[in-house]
């Protein structure tokens, strides 16, 4: 069984921690501290496997992670896991990810954070897996963002929003446009190296 | 916060309206996190984050509980809420309005405010009752989306009591026409399933079904469920294996659609969940073994190494052909796919490799010696996490010859490594190798030395126990001991002529107990030197309380005139005053202590001898006590456990789904007999106690899946021993082979001059490591150093086996002003002090010298044991496997012994006379007997042997039933060949599903020696069920009065009566209960264990099944009851 899934960036801010067994909210952050400091401690070219901490429940837990560009994923589980299969299930997640939010980044998972559990709660079911198939993930997350969209055109709010969005573009100040685009490259370059880490390791 | 794509953070907003959706809902939600996120990262201090989050989450309160908030904006605030949540804050106010937003938002809402609910809630959560309707009512729902996230909330978190209102609902699921709903149906029934086995016992059928499901995303769902239940009883799916093995067969043929390949590879999660099965089924069992070695051999072929996935589904197989019943050719392919493993350059699957040749190495000993040069790299890999994989195969393969080299390995290790977890679990295993195979004693104490000191004060407490213990008890020779003692005093003299603050706090415990019991051992070392020393050590700050206590008590050892006296003052006067009120109490002690010398040989003689301490466990020294405090007006003493219960009691709040929603319909019921407040939430919590039996035994077995447990508590030889015939039965001749590659190693180590320098260390490295494996692999014994070792180890396990059957005493040594029981005894002691120099001899002996004698008591049946088995297996558990009833003679028995029957019950039913338990001398057999009433416990004690047994004495224990003796259960002489009776009058404290007795029998053989046999006998509740003839107007009032309940849709039997009669009629005559009356489609039914147990139970047919509701005044008897009524009807 999967007891918890982390991810965080290489400074140890959480990103979005999922888990799948009861803790005190206090042990909760102990455990992403815990986790984060054994992980980043860790070179690139070791194993990605490493034994749970105190916290967590000791030897019969094992940490697989994976390191991509800024994020650290982590999944804890517990003996009855396959290591390797939960390193591929790790590489689909991220894949299916990067689907979702064309070309994910950790933007994307700051400022997302419910749509990363929705897709998240396509895969992982109350610690079991559930899906492995990125396609299939990926339909099923589509299909109740549709209903999004169809909610969103259809509700009453639609016209004032779209009014609301145009007046924030005409607002803008053009120095600040400029501002982002400067961001928007970094951003994109930022981007790139994540996902030529995706690509390497596929 | 110095990265830079947090930094650019700031230009957010404006990035916002470009990146993914233009939607400007969207875009006021992202402005608000937004806002949060860019203040968040444009902070430096902790302190600075933590006063923006408050004001943040006070902002969101406030908006949260404004009755103008919609349900859009809720669902926005919620996600905030989220993040403010996983960075640690607690945002407890929000956690109602994610329970509303779930319940009455719009799909999209109640998605967000599902998800909240299950970030923010457990399944313990009281809040998480207001939940359970909503649930209910998306299950029932016709939006698939809706039905989904009910089912995802559901597997997440679910309060336990609640789960038969929406069990039907969910099984119902199962019939679902849409795939994703009866894969999401199945994992939450594996969910209920493990957090409430009792109540889904009805569905295993579903489960079976499921595992045919033409889907197979459904099937592979349902593996996780096989994969639980096949490791709980492995038996009862024997006949599943062909249908796993068919289906493993198709996946890897890739009959399956192509949507499931991953990496052109068919389905590979499936595959390892399979091949997990597949082991569990063959484990020991050949016939089941013989039907999976083709798909194993054709898996092992189809998998190409090509990508990572592969390889997961290689290494399960290879795990499944060494649990398996062995077959060669497999073996020989599986250990190829290990060294392809270890040899990998891929630093993952040299991991995995090393796990494997870990789980194989007690098999095939063999294949650690063909990879040994890879070994002995690993040991040197720059990746700690294969180092320490490495260290635990090394662990596995050691023995006497090669111990100093791997636990010197270990301790470089130790002194690298910062993690604590693994210190503590490696200073464990150099502390049991050390005490198994230590060659001398200057290595082991050197040793145990820097075990000490690495593992500091993080270490298991056993281990400063076991040495100490292993100091006290000694060897078999008084010489040998005495060296090692002596060895001991003169190391820790040194040690504390260095720098004894730079050592941790146990290890100057340790010190401190050696220095006082053995210094005089030595004549070096002056006493007074000695106690400068300590008192050296007391006076550094670093030393902590408890260490000071310590080195008190050694003093208190040490000071005997002269001298010391002046010392002794001087501590005392330190000290006297402490706040600290047990470092008083040892200053108070060696001061008396130390000035009259007589009274301290005679309160602690030296070299304390073995004599066994009384210990009055119940405390009857307090008898006066306790009675002026409750003539005083005192409140007497309760149990914890009733405590407990008394204050759930006060607390239960009468928290119970609605009526409507309930598929039982007895709302109208339940709300005339809810008004007292009712302890459903006990009621609940008790049924937990219930199923928790078989979840109990679930965890253990779960965590025993990974690696096998080589080294118990019992040590190698015991495992050895299965190891070796698995290497007998391989046909590849391990003796010759074994010994042939022995002979190649040290052809290796013995030409030196091609190999470079360092190849050449490495090569004397592997000599040195792996020596006497392969002697092992032949089993063929070793020469001097091998037996020498034996005497070690035997002595090792001597004193491993008290250890852990009186580890609440030892736990006392480690902490003496840890535990409240210690306090007690100490304050007692200091009263007594001078008036009773008696006592104080039993309390300040020094709490270690109690322990030695206390285990040398309890250590006394095993060695009676002992004669009768194999020295090889001193396992607790098998004197009880040993004692195993044979058939044929049991039958014999039975007719003889009935005859031996009290007359007075003669003329009763009685269950068949088992034999339970025999050795040499006596037989035990036993039955019960049913009384109209009760119940009656007999017991047939046949003296078998030619000799007459004397004092023959029957003690038999049981936690749930209370156990009265009805006839005098000794016998002064037993005379050969003849038999007595013992009665006992059974009651139930507790119910349960079923008890079980303890027994031991004590007697004495004319020689002399006391002998003890240790039996057990097992009764279902059902023998003490009786039927309670009530009328229905007083079941009425006692259904109101009683508040332990359980609900349960129970199957109903179909025959020539209506399904209603015929089902109770089943329950009437498998159970004997009581039917009262059967209206319409609803009986009632009433039985009782004692009049004064009664338990009621409420039936009616409700859409094909009968819902039975059952109550009792008794905690636990409803969900106990309704087990066996569970079984009753299914075995019908």
């Amino acid at each position: 069984m999967i007891k918890a899934i982390l991810i965080f960036n290489n400074h140890g801010k959480p990103r979005l921690s999922k888990f799948y067994e009861h803790y005190n909210e206090d042990i909760e952050q102990q455990i992403i501290r815990e986790t984060f400091h054994l992980v980043s401690k860790r070179d690139e070219n070791v194993c990605n496997f490493l034994e749970g901490g105190m916290l967590i429940g000791g030897s019969d837990y094992k940490l697989i992670y994976r390191h991509y560009a800024t994020l650290y994923f982590v999944f804890c589980v517990d003996s009855s896991e396959s290591e390797l299969g939960i390193l591929d299930l790790i590489q689909v997640f991220v894949e299916t990810l990067d689907k979702c939010f064309e070309n994910v980044c950790e933007l994307d998972l700051i400022f997302h954070v419910d749509k990363v559990h929705h897709i998240l709660a396509e895969m992982v079911m109350g610690g079991m897996v559930l899906e492995t198939n990125m396609n299939e993930i990926i339909t099923q997350v589509d299909t109740q963002n549709k209903m999004e969209k169809s909610e969103v055109c259809a509700g009453r709010y639609c016209r004032s929003t779209c009014s609301c969005c145009i007046s924030c573009k005409e607002h803008e100040p053009p120095g600040n446009a400029q501002k982002h685009q400067h961001w928007r490259h970094k951003h994109k370059s930022a981007k790139f190296t994540f996902l030529q880490i995706v690509a390497a390791r596929s | 916060m110095s990265d830079v794509v947090e930094k650019t953070l700031t230009a957010l907003p404006s990035l916002l309206s470009l990146d993914s959706q233009p939607g400007s809902a969207k875009l006021s939600t992202h402005s608000k996190l937004g806002n949060l996120i860019r203040g968040i990262t444009e902070l430096t201090s902790k302190h600075e984050e933590e006063k923006l989050i408050q004001r943040e989450l006070s902002s969101i309160k406030e908006q949260v509980s404004s009755p103008s908030t919609t349900m859009r904006q809720m669902k926005e605030l919620m996600v905030r809420s989220i993040y403010c949540e996983m960075l640690g804050y607690e945002a407890s106010f929000s956690y109602i309005h994610a329970i509303k937003l779930a319940q009455q938002g719009n799909v999209l809402e109640k998605r967000v405010g599902y998800l909240a609910v299950s970030l923010f809630l457990n399944e313990s959560h009281e809040l998480l009752l207001l939940l359970v309707n909503t649930v209910l009512k998306d299950l029932q729902s016709t939006n698939l989306i809706e039905v989904c996230m009910a089912l995802t909330v559901v597997s997440q978190m679910f309060p336990k009591d609640m789960i038969p209102a929406i069990l039907p609902l969910v099984e119902e699921k199962l019939n679902h026409s849409k795939e994703i709903i009866r894969r999401k149906a199945v994992l939450a029934l594996y969910k209920f399933y493990l957090i409430a086995p009792n109540q889904v016992q009805h569905i295993h059928n579903k489960f079976r079904k499921a595992l045919c499901d033409k889907d197979p995303g459904v099937m592979s769902a349902s593996l996780h469920i096989f994969l639980q239940l096949i490791q709980e009883n492995s038996e009862a799916y024997k006949d599943l294996t062909a249908s796993f093995v068919t289906i493993l067969k198709q996946v890897v043929a890739g009959k399956l659609p192509m949507d499931f390949n991953y990496h052109c590879v068919p389905a590979p999660w499936l595959q390892i969940h399979l091949l997990r099965i597949l082991s569990l089924l063959g484990k020991n069992d050949q016939s089941t073994s013989e039907i999976m070695y083709e798909i194993l051999d054709e898996s092992l072929q189809r998998a190409e190494m090509n990508h990572n996935i592969t390889y997961a589904i290689l290494y399960e197989c290879v795990r499944c052909i060494y649990t398996i019943h062995p077959k060669s050719d497999l073996l020989e392919k599986a250990a190829k796919c290990i060294g392809n493993f270890v040899m990998s350059p891929r630093i993952n699957l040299k991991y995995l490799g090393l796990k494997a040749l870990t789980y194989v190495v007690q098999q095939d000993p063999k294949l650690v010696l063909q990879h040994q040069m890879t070994i002995i790299e690993c040991l040197d890999h720059p990746d700690l996490i294969i180092k320490r994989e490495t260290l635990e195969l090394l662990f596995r393969i050691t023995n006497a010859q090669n111990v100093t080299v791997i636990v010197e390995k270990m301790l470089d290790f130790l002194r690298v490594s910062k993690d604590d977890h693994t210190t503590i679990d490696l200073v464990g295993k150099v502390a049991e190798l050390a005490e198994k195979y230590a060659p001398d004693n200057e290595w082991f104490i050197e040793t145990m030395n820097t075990v000490f000191s690495v593992g500091g004060d993080m270490m298991q407490p056993d281990i400063p126990n076991s040495f100490l213990k292993l100091l006290l008890e000694g060897f078999d020779s008084v010489e040998e001991d005495k060296k090692l003692r002596l060895f001991a005093v003169n190391s820790y003299v040194s040690l504390l002529q260095g720098e004894p603050n730079k050592l941790p706090q146990r290890f100057l415990q340790v010190i401190c107990w050696v220095l006082g019991e053995y210094s005089h051992l030595s004549k070096d070392v002056e006493p007074d030197v000695l106690l400068r020393l300590l008192v050296k050590l007391l006076d550094t700050k670093s030393c902590s309380n408890e260490t000071k206590t310590w080195v008190l008590m050694a003093m208190t050892k040490l000071c005997s005139g002269g001298a010391a006296l002046s010392v002794a003052h001087e501590v005392s006067e330190m000290y006297g005053s402490s706040m600290d009120t047990v470092l008083r109490q040892r200053v108070q002690e060696l001061q008396h202590l130390s000035q009259d010398a007589q009274l301290q040989t005679r309160v602690l003689p030296q070299c304390a001898s073995h004599k066994p301490v009384e210990v009055d466990s119940s405390l009857s020294f307090l008898d006066g006590f306790v009675s002026e405090a409750l003539a005083a007006g005192a409140a007497p003493y309760k149990p914890p456990h009733q405590r407990q219960e008394e204050l759930s009691r006060s607390k239960a709040l009468s928290l119970e789904p609605y009526g409507l929603s309930l598929p039982i319909s007895m709302s109208s019921c339940s709300v005339t007999d809810r008004q007292s407040p009712t302890l459903l939430s006990m009621s609940s919590g008790l049924s937990g106690d219930s199923t928790e039996l078989s979840h109990k035994g679930s965890s253990t077995t779960l965590k025993l899946d990974g690696v096998k447990r080589v080294w118990g508590r019992e040590g190698y030889l015991a495992q050895k021993e299965p190891a070796e015939e698995a290497a007998q039965v391989e046909a590849s001749s391990p003796l010759q082979s074994s010994s042939q590659k022995a002979d190649e190693d040290s052809s290796h180590s013995q030409t030196p001059t091609q190999t470079p320098d360092s190849e050449h260390e490495k090569q004397q490295l592997a000599s040195s490591l792996f020596v006497g494996l392969a002697s092992q692999s032949s089993g063929s014994v070793g020469g001097k150093s091998e037996q020498t070792s034996q005497r070690f180890r035997r002595k090792a396990r001597n004193q491993d086996k008290p250890l852990s059957s009186s580890e609440h005493l030892t736990n006392l040594l480690v902490s003496p002003s840890g535990s409240a029981d210690n306090l007690l005894l100490d304050s007692n002691s200091s009263s007594d002090l001078i008036s009773s120099p008696e006592q104080t001899h039993v309390h300040s002996l020094d709490l270690t010298a109690a322990n030695g004698t206390c285990d040398a008591e309890a250590e006394l049946p095993d060695r009676d044991v002992k004669g009768l088995k194999s020295p090889l297996s001193r396992d607790a558990s098998v004197p009880a496997a040993d004692f195993t009833p044979h058939e044929d003679p049991d039958r014999r028995k039975d007719l003889c012994l009935t005859s031996h029957l009290p007359a007075a019950l003669s003329g009763l039913s009685h269950s068949e006379v088992t034999l339970v338990c025999s050795d040499q001398s006596l037989d035990l057999s036993a039955c019960h007997v049913q009384k109209d009433e009760s119940i009656e416990f007999v017991v047939f004690i046949k003296n078998s042997s030619d000799s007459a047994a004397h004092r023959v004495q029957v003690q038999i224990n049981c936690e749930e039933l209370e156990v009265s003796c009805v006839c005098d259960s000794t016998a002064e002489e037993l005379k050969s060949n003849s038999v007595t009776v013992c009665q006992y009058f059974l009651t139930v404290k507790r119910p349960s599903v079923s008890f079980e007795l303890v027994g031991m029998v004590y007697y004495q053989k004319p020689a002399g020696s006391l002998q003890t046999a240790q039996f057990s006998y097992k009764l279902p509740l059902t023998s003490f069920i009786r039927p309670l003839a009530v009328s229905t107007e007083e079941y009425g009032t006692m259904w109101l009065a009683y508040s332990h309940d359980t609900k349960q849709n129970l199957p109903l039997m179909s025959g020539e009566d209506e399904p209603l009669t015929a089902t109770l009629n089943v329950l009437k005559t498998k159970l004997q209960l009581h039917v009262v009356e059967i209206i319409g489609k609803e009986g009632i039914v009433a039985c009782c264990l004692r009049p004064d147990q009664p338990c009621l139970v409420h039936c009616r047919v409700h859409a094909g099944m009968l819902a039975v509701w059952l109550r009792s005044p008794v905690p636990d008897l409803p969900d106990c009851l309704l087990y066996h009524c569970q079984r009753a009807l299914q075995e019908h």
